[in-house]
């Protein structure tokens, strides 16, 4: 089934998502749509899908024009989507979730769970994915809930399958899978639209690409070309894919942990027996593909974890067991990962979020009064130093852009001394020129003196930033190795594998 | 394009992201407009107006003959609702009949008296709202208040004006108390406060009743449940002189008004608990301590609500009091926040409005038979039409405002300039 | 490439995402509270102790077996409850330190021993109807059990309902009037599910299309509820009393042969029209989540709305329903009040019931059986003060009357901390 996207426009208010926009995906190709984030890929997708209704263009199958009402009207049409964020019910079984919606009943509505079971167990085994029907969603790994995204995608008869930003959770070896899934898919008769910013997989998989720059389409390429020729293509300019940094000249370490545990309230060990430490003015990388322990370190770091056993001293103080108040008051600057749920406060203006988290003390508060004016002299200034774009530091930081906010965020943790600087998926969500900006931050950070913990899910990132890279999996490290280490041994590390082991494979 | 049009030398690109839906919402409905505020009104009156005519048994035995002497019906619904509405207004603002301004005047402050519990406990609603916290306790902490705060203000000898203090001290108290209680039980246990500040206001009227029944609230000789009349020493002392109602207890809820106001505005707790209300998740990660806000919060709630309460014994009902002595403040508390849109000045605003249909409802009773249930009706409609701008608009035919509030996003060219 | 071989080897081991050990975490929160409760138990039961005879009527006088009265002597059965409840507390102390969780069956014994030792001491020389009592308990319950069904529908889908006590209240009044106008009892069960239906559809329509917080908006109903009711009954009902607030109440049906089993028949089989359709209810309610296509969307959107949505469920839609649904459901809730109690409407006549059902959801856990249970516990909480002020019981009736209430605080607080309810419930689904 021959599927086109002609003259496709989107607008949202004043800011148009998608300008004009022709993609044609031919019939059993892997058409992969690459762009950096906030290029619009994804709302293209939820107009096909029929989330969305675009205000100009059409969308034809086989040069048919379509009229999708809702996802359902997709669906019924034979286009089915892998959403980046699955869109599955947790506490539902993989066959309950892959029935909804057009569920086979019995009499008087009653569920046909052994049909539907049948149905999982088909398609489960057509394709190898070794799914049980009668697992728990929430207790499947990251890996094996995709599959039944694409399973639920498969049993409606899917003949174009959709996937947005698959690989963001999926551990290296994950990914090979995955690639050999779309393989198959193709192989069976299926189109496959690939939507990614990751140049590597779309070179090993894609037919052809198709590169979307701020809601235009600026070019079709071959997975012939090379990462800096996409690269340019999707952001427009010569992109320099490599940090400026000099080498570190690391001192004493500065922050030791030794034997570090957390436990969740159900008893289960998320963090098992981790020691290490990190040295004044070195970057120590924290890699690993996400959930497998790194967020809940650094929580543990942060005194946003409970039921913490083992020992973490700053500068010879124990930090161990303190509020999240005294690891800050410690001297500890944090850049959480999730900055609108964690960072910041969306209806603060920019000026009161960059006291945020120093609401107890001078220079911000004196005798139980809010300092305003310094507070509005200090925001000026920030908002100068790091150019964060906005209509005046009385703007509700809700409004700003992602990169903006993160501006923010840094500028509030970089504003005072600081003994050690976490940063968690610093660049999660933002544009090139954004990520360029806070990757200078981390460098010069490092370079004032300050030991530096970056928490990162990208390879790119890590290889780029680190001075010392250290890879969790199910929450242990695998191993603390050097930051120019290849990425094979990385990406091996990731899934479990010691360097040791996967140097001899 | 001029030359003078350079692409700006900053490679990021300006997109300012679409505010998210939530926050259009969160502004529209704390900040609102002021048009929708007073529609909101006005509708809220064009209903109760329907419910005075429908009601009433001139209106419905011309309905009767409706199509013979249609004037008759007309002339009935008007009288009923005019006569209504007037009673409100000469109830609560100036009575037209009295020979004399100071006499005419005295409705208004028959307001100002029945809107100072108002405003005091819709100070200690809002403040729970900006912390999002929902207190409903307002009943149990205005009955523990005034157990407490009364049984000083009955039972001990103390010199005038330290005796007003104590009792007034003991009040804020009881109601920071009970209200701290709940605040406590969600910190540690996680309990929601709707459920526990309901349940709180229970238990607080059974056990006020059985002190009034057989303890230390008990009037001695007496089989009444209503306790011993508050000693002149500490009763607030009347501000307009003895021919007014109006007593010392509106001053205090002036004062309490600019302490809220300085409170969430300009004090370091103020910015936490707005913090915790607007965000918890980030409040914590930024050091705040999500759950002594918490208590904080429902004990400076509670204690304003407690005001309230020790307000009634101490200027209102100085003769001794029930177990109805919160006579539904508390619930009348959260419209009052509501449409004061939690912010201390609107609050006050709100109160006022709220103790003039009180005075008026009274008058509305007396002079037209028209039930004091339908102020409930009222408010909750103007708290409803408030809380649905859209829905007020559709009814009036407004025009819906263009773009939120903020200049429109213009369409950068987005030119990068190479590195 | 030619065939590929199916990769059944997945990198990760097939169980979930954990270390391979865990750590068992010690709670000591039932131990101490229990030991708290045997402590007052012992203060109650046996410093304060007192003594004669307590009878336990279990039979009534149609039951097909006649069982004999239970005759236990107060203070004896106080020492022998407190040192029972001392042994369980030990028990779970013992389980605690050996790394066991304390099962639930055991909590309900301490709580069925404490309760047995309670009332051998209120009933000192005097007699204990046990039917009526559990009798008593379930019709105080039946407002509650609807309360709760319709609160756990609409949390289910995603939409908190504060407003039961005003769905109650309304259809309590229009089941009132309309009976009484029609002198039709069904007709005025019709008109209380339909009154119920208004009330939640203002709650849909403001929290579903005008996006304003569920809890305000069922608050303020409440208020606007109550006082229309009031005003009407005020205006309109008490005036015209004979004509339209005197409705026939339902009839007593004892169903041949189930009524007669001991202890049970009496209580669960002699009773209104309104009661047995609860039975039904109840677990049509409990069908219909769990088995059905119906039940199986309503918890999608209650779940997970943005999934619902993306196959093509329309959730605005399905949580309209539903929440009218639930109305419908707590309406006839309303309706016991009047047609199957106490006869005519009075101001407030539902007390608090409706939070109390609320309540009842929230310790059920949105489970429709746990919720009913916890509103049968409920109901008997409130039951338990009529029956001891007929019997002259030593503890001020004021304290027996808060009880109910007292006993919701602790199952909000103490013991239900850590379920988790339909995870979208409370938000309003806005597709961006």
């Amino acid at each position: 089934m021959k599927l086109e996207l002609r003259g496709i426009t989107k607008r949202f208010g004043a800011l148009v998502a998608n300008d004009d926009i022709n993609l044609t995906i031919e019939e059993g190709e892997i058409h992969a749509l690459l762009g950096e984030n906030g290029a619009g890929k994804s709302t293209l997708m939820n107009v096909l899908y029929g989330l969305y209704r675009a205000e100009e263009g059409q969308i034809l199958l086989d040069d048919v024009p379509q009229h999708f009402t809702g996802p359902g009207d997709a669906m019924a049409a034979g286009i089915g989507m892998v959403h980046q964020h699955f869109m599955l019910i947790p506490v539902f079984t993989v066959a309950e979730n892959v029935m909804l919606g057009h569920e086979q009943t019995k009499v008087g509505g009653r569920l046909d769970l052994p049909a539907a079971r049948k149905r999982v167990r088909e398609i489960s085994d057509r394709f190898g994915f070794n799914v049980d029907p009668d697992a728990l969603v929430e207790n499947l790994p990251v890996g094996v809930q995709q599959r039944v995204e694409i399973i639920k995608a498969l049993s409606r008869d899917a003949k174009v399958l959709v996937f947005d930003e698959p690989t963001a959770v999926l551990t290296p070896q994950e990914t090979d899978e995955l690639m050999n899934i779309m393989r198959q898919l193709k192989a069976a008769g299926t189109s496959i639209v690939f939507i990614t910013h990751k140049l590597r997989e779309v070179r090993e998989v894609a037919d052809r690409i198709t590169v979307i720059r701020l809601g235009k389409v600026v070019g079709t390429a071959s997975p012939t070309a090379s990462n800096e020729e996409l690269a340019t293509l999707m952001v427009g300019r010569a992109v320099d894919l490599t940090v400026d940094k000099a080498p570190a000249t690391p001192g004493a370490p500065a922050l030791v942990v030794t034997n570090l545990t957390v436990i969740d309230p159900l008893g289960q060990i998320l963090v098992n027996d981790v020691s290490f430490d990190v040295k004044a003015g070195e970057i120590l990388a924290i890699a690993g593909v996400q959930g497998n322990g790194q967020t809940e370190l650094t929580e543990a770091l942060m005194g946003l974890q409970p039921r913490v056993v083992g020992e973490i001293t700053l500068d010879g103080t124990s930090l161990r067991g303190h509020s999240v108040r005294q690891v800050l008051d410690a001297g500890v600057g944090f850049v959480p990962e999730d900055r609108t749920r964690d960072g910041l406060v969306g209806a603060f203006t920019i000026a009161e979020n960059l006291m945020l988290d120093r609401s107890n003390k001078l220079p911000f508060v004196k005798r139980f009064n809010v300092q305003l004016s310094y507070l509005a002299d200090f925001a000026r200034a920030k908002v100068k130093e790091f150019d964060v774009r906005s209509q005046g530091i009385e703007t509700p930081v809700g409004r700003l852009s992602g990169g903006n906010q993160q501006k923010v965020v840094l500028a509030r943790e970089l504003s005072r001394d600081l003994r050690l600087f976490v940063a968690a998926q610093p660049t999660r969500g933002l544009d090139v020129g954004s990520i360029e900006f806070v990757h200078e931050r981390i460098v010069a950070t490092r370079d004032a003196g300050t030991p530096v913990i970056v928490i990162s899910t990208e390879l790119d990132e890590v290889a780029a930033l680190a001075d010392r890279i250290m890879v969790m999996y199910s929450g242990r490290i695998v191993g603390i190795v050097p930051g120019d280490t290849p990425r094979s041994v990385l990406g091996l590390m990731m899934a479990g594998e010691t360097p040791a082991e996967g140097a001899a494979a | 394009m001029s030359a003078a049009q350079q692409p700006t030398t900053t490679p990021a690109p300006t997109e300012p992201a679409e505010p998210s839906r939530w926050h259009n919402i969160f502004r529209e409905i704390t900040t609102g407009n002021a048009i929708i505020s007073v529609l909101a009104v006005v509708l809220a009156l064009l209903v109760g107006a329907v419910m005075i005519a429908f009601t009433n048994d001139d209106v419905q035995e011309s309905a009767g003959y409706f199509f013979s002497r249609p004037g008759d019906l007309i002339g009935a619904v008007w009288n009923s609702v005019s006569g209504a509405y007037s009673a409100l207004f000469q109830g609560s603002v100036y009575n037209f009949r009295r020979p004399s301004f100071a006499d005419g005047i005295k409705p208004l402050t028959e307001t100002f008296t029945y809107a100072t519990p108002l405003i005091a406990a819709g100070l200690g609603v809002a403040l729970g709202f900006r912390v999002g916290l929902f207190n409903i306790g307002g009943r149990g902490q205005m009955l523990i208040a005034a157990t407490l705060g009364g049984w000083v203000a009955f039972a001990l000898e103390l010199p005038a004006g330290i005796h007003m203090i104590a009792a007034l001290v003991a009040g804020v108290l009881g109601g920071a108390l009970w209200g701290g209680l709940v605040g406590l039980l969600k910190a540690r246990t996680g309990a929601h406060e709707v459920i526990t500040t309901i349940m709180l206001n229970y238990v607080a009227f059974y056990l006020v009743s059985f002190l009034l029944r057989d303890g230390f609230l008990k009037t001695p000789g007496s089989n009444n449940p209503k306790s011993p009349a508050t000693k002149e020493t500490a009763v607030f002392f009347d501000i307009l002189g003895p021919n007014y109602n109006l007593h010392f207890g509106f001053i205090l809820v002036i004062a309490a008004t600019v302490f809220v106001w300085w409170l969430l505005g300009r004090s370091s707790l103020g910015f936490k608990f707005r913090a915790v209300g607007e965000n918890p998740n980030a409040a914590r990660v930024a050091g705040i301590s999500v759950q002594r806000m918490y208590v904080y919060a429902m004990l400076f709630s509670g204690g304003l609500v407690g005001l309230a309460g020790i307000n009634q014994v101490l200027g209102t009902t100085t003769s001794g009091f029930g177990s109805g002595i919160d006579s539904g403040i508390g619930f009348d508390a959260i419209t009052v926040a509501l449409l004061g849109r939690s912010k201390p000045w609107g609050v006050f605003a709100a109160g006022i409005l709220f103790g003039a249909f009180k005075a008026g409802s009274f008058s509305m009773q007396a002079a037209e038979g028209v039930p004091i249930d339908i102020v409930l009706v009222v408010q909750s409609l103007i708290v409803l039409f408030i809380a649905a701008p859209p829905l007020v608009r559709a009814i009036f035919r407004l025009p819906a405002p263009g773009a939120p509030r903020r200049k429109p996003v213009p369409n950068v060219t987005q030119e990068v300039v190479a590195k | 490439m030619s065939t590929i071989a199916p990769v059944n080897q997945p990198t990760q081991p097939s169980e979930p995402h954990e270390g391979p050990a865990t750590a068992v975490i010690k709670s000591w929160k039932v131990p101490i509270v229990l030991g708290v409760f045997t402590v007052l138990g012992f203060l109650l039961l046996v410093v304060f102790g007192r003594s004669g005879t307590s009878t336990m009527v279990l039979s009534t006088s149609s039951d097909l077996i006649q069982l004999p009265d239970v005759l236990l002597p107060t203070r004896a059965t106080g020492i022998v409850v407190t040192v029972l409840l001392a042994l369980i507390t030990g028990l779970s102390a013992w389980m605690v330190q050996t790394h066991r969780k304390v099962p639930l069956w055991l909590i309900s014994v301490f709580a069925f021993l404490l309760l047995l030792g309670f009332l051998a001491w209120a009933s000192a020389d005097a007699r204990i109807p046990v039917p009526g009592l559990l009798f008593g308990s379930l019709s105080l319950a039946v407002p509650l059990i609807f309360g709760a069904l319709g609160g756990v529908i609409s949390e289910r889908v995603g939409v908190v309902n504060v407003a039961i006590e005003g769905q109650l209240l309304a259809g309590a009044f229009t089941s009132a009037v309309v009976a009484s106008v029609t002198q039709q009892p069904l007709l005025g069960l019709l008109a209380a599910m339909v009154a119920g239906v208004l009330v939640s559809f203002v709650l849909a329509a403001f929290s579903i299309k005008y996006f304003v917080d569920q809890v305000i908006v069922g608050v303020v109903l409440n208020v606007l509820v109550t006082g229309l009711t009031g005003f009407l009954f005020s205006q309109v009902l008490a005036p015209n009393a004979s004509l339209l607030n005197q409705p026939p109440k339902f009839e007593r049906i004892n169903i041949p042969l189930l009524s007669e089993i001991p202890i049970i028949g009496p209580v669960l089989f002699r009773q209104t029209l309104i009661v047995y359709i609860m039975y039904i209810a109840v677990a049509l309610v409990y069908y219909g989540i769990f088995h059905t296509r119906w039940g199986l969307r309503l918890r999608s959107v209650g779940e997970h709305p943005q999934a619902a949505d993306t196959v093509g469920i329309n959730v605005t839609g399905t949580r309209f329903w539903n929440v009218s649904l639930a109305g419908a459901v707590a309406g006839l809730g309303g309706a016991y009040f009047t047609l199957g109690s106490v006869g005519a409407f009075g101001k407030e006549m539902t007390a608090g019931a409706g939070f109390i059902a609320l309540a009842a959801v929230i310790f059920g856990r949105w489970d429709p059986i746990r919720a009913t249970l916890a509103a049968l516990l409920f109901g008997f909480a409130s039951n338990l003060q009529n029956v001891l002020s007929i019997i002259g019981s030593p503890v001020p009736s004021e304290f027996m009357l808060m009880l109910p209430y007292l006993v919701t605080i602790f199952a909000v607080a103490g013991l239900v901390g850590k379920s988790r309810g339909p995870a979208a419930s409370g938000k309003p689904y806005i597709k961006s």
